[in-house]
């Protein structure tokens, strides 16, 4: 089944760069598909269409059923619900614990205490921090701090993980660490889009690849070919 | 119960925010604490303006001396041209005899000197004693009441009671104009005690967009921590208000120079105003702080 699709969207910042233009792409649900391209061939401009940070100028968005692009600014909160999001620089609040990094995804929906408890710890036992619930980030290595705010990004549930460099600040062991968490999301139902430079990565997961060039599709391997 | 906790949660969040910040925020309590002290002693002041202008409107009564030889018909006939004049409210015949049987009673002097008067020699006039509806106007009535053919001369109060009521007014307009100059500075301090707070959230505020707070989410807290300024603004105001209003009633034992002054008794009336600043601190914190949130927190 279909999650995303993207028809003939184009995007050119403000600045007249074009950092998209003439994309067609589809991703079904469960997909774990990587994202590949050299630096500044819109990537990142991509997926943050995705998660309406930006806006297209042209051409279509569907999200989950959703028509992204067309959504009104103070709508934006209704497709974020359904998607986690997470960065090369893990965006942690510094001054607050591992399980209440994790807890404030839920909290600020009234979820009860009970049950974000439940949640936050299972999540962390997921990601295989549950031992290091009361440390502060900055008492965490690297890989630690990506995978609370993988926890954090997927407590809620999302229907689709969308990762930007995830491992971008880490090294290969720790990076393949990474990757065995976000595999495991994955397997449990959790469409992953994720984009990297590291085609050891890219390669030792063998997942689908989508290599962009300019802004434009240059390559679409399917699970299995890219070598 | 789901509100509530996000409620509770904001409310907490807002509290962290005023102590973050303390210094601005107490900056701002300060400025909220000064209107409201200003709202509560004009309104205390043109309350009790009202209630005393109302008393004197009950009292001033235009006395109309009447000639003394005049005929029955003919007072019957100035009773009626003062009836037909705009603003009287009641009009009473009042004779010589009577005066002076008042004027004998509430004297022994009055009595020893005024008991051998035969009517002739009596100085005292017939009067009609007149009530008006609107103070403001006593003076067009005494001046019409002064033109009908037998009136030999009109008192009451002149000039003091109008002076008093325009005091009083400018006042009350001195008032009005430093309290709405109060409010906008104070919304204006807060209005930038909540940017700071926006600022130093920023991070915490992207985080939250991301993982799908809507804009009420993010909004409350910053909304209810301007409440929470101007309700803690408001407790000064309302103790002042509570123990300095009983005190000065006490003192003055309900009554200012005269007892024609009366003061308004301190309950329920306090409480109304301790009400009305709570009210008002809340609004202004709520309204400074929605501007900054207004400015600082779009997508
Ligand atoms: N906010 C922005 N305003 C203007 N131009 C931008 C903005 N963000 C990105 N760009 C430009 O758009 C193009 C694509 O940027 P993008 O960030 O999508 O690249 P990327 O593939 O993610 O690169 P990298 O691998 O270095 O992260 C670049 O030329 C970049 O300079
Ligand atoms: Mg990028």
């Amino acid at each position: 089944m279909e999650l995303i699709r993207l028809t003939n969207v184009k995007k050119t910042y403000k600045t007249g760069v074009t950092a998209i233009q003439d994309l067609n792409l589809s991703i079904n649900k469960g997909e774990f598909v990587f994202i590949i391209g050299s630096t500044g061939c819109g990537k990142s401009t991509l997926i943050k269409m995705l998660y309406r940070e930006e806006k297209p100028n042209s051409g279509q968005i569907i999200v989950g059923g959703v028509d992204v692009g067309k959504l009104r600014n103070g709508k934006v909160y209704k497709i974020r619900r359904k998607i986690g999001v997470v960065f090369q620089d893990f965006k942690l609040l510094p001054k607050s614990t591992v399980y209440e990094n994790v807890a404030f995804a839920l909290e600020i929906f009234g979820v009860p205490k009970a049950e974000i408890h439940s949640k936050v710890v299972k999540v962390l036992d997921l990601v295989g921090l549950k031992h290091k619930i009361k440390s502060y980030p900055n008492e965490l290595s690297g890989g630690e701090q990506q995978r609370v705010a993988i926890a954090r990004a997927i407590v809620n549930g999302p229907k689709l993980l969308i990762c930007d460099e995830p491992t971008g600040n880490l090294d290969p062991n720790t990076s393949m660490e990474i990757m065995k968490v976000l595999e495991e999301i994955n397997k449990l139902g959790t469409t992953i889009i994720m984009v990297t430079h590291s085609i050891d990565i890219v390669k030792e997961l063998n997942k689908r690849v989508i290599v962009l060039d300019s802004g434009r599709v240059l390559k679409d391997y399917a699970e299995g070919t890219y070598r | 119960m789901k509100t509530f906790r996000i409620i509770g949660r904001n409310f907490r969040d807002a509290f962290k925010g005023v102590f973050r910040n303390f210094s601005l925020s107490l900056a701002s309590i300060s400025c909220i604490t000064i209107t409201l002290i200003v709202v509560a002693v004009s309104i205390i002041l043109s309350y009790n303006v009202d209630n005393f202008t109302n008393l004197v409107e009950k009292d001033v009564t235009i006395v109309s001396f009447l000639d003394n030889d005049l005929s029955d018909e003919k007072i019957d006939e100035i009773k009626d041209q003062i009836s037909v004049i705009n603003n009287v409210d009641k009009y009473e015949f009042i004779s010589k005899t009577d005066i002076t049987k008042d004027m004998m009673e509430s004297s022994d002097v009055f009595e020893s000197i005024m008991k051998n008067w035969s009517d002739e020699e009596n100085p005292i006039q017939n009067t009609f004693q007149v009530k008006v509806k609107n103070i403001e106007d006593i003076d067009n009535v005494a001046k019409e009441i002064k033109q009908i053919d037998g009136v030999t001369l009109v008192k009451y109060g002149e000039g003091m009671v109008e002076q008093l009521i325009s005091v009083f007014d400018i006042v009350h307009k001195v008032c009005v104009i430093s309290v709405i100059a109060l409010v906008l500075v104070t919304a204006f301090l807060i209005s930038n005690t909540i940017k700071i707070t926006i600022n130093s959230r920023q991070r915490e505020i992207s985080i939250m967009r991301l993982i799908g707070a809507s804009n009420l989410n993010i909004r409350i807290p910053f909304i209810i921590e301007g409440l929470i300024l101007g309700a803690l603004g408001a407790i000064i105001p309302i103790i002042g208000t509570i123990y300095g209003y009983n005190a000065l009633y006490h003192n003055f034992n309900g009554q200012l120079f005269s007892p024609f002054i009366k003061l308004i008794q301190p309950t329920p009336f306090v409480y109304t105003i301790s009400l009305i600043l709570l009210g008002i601190g809340i609004l202004v914190g709520m309204f400074g702080s929605w501007r900054a949130v207004r400015k600082h927190l779009k997508i």
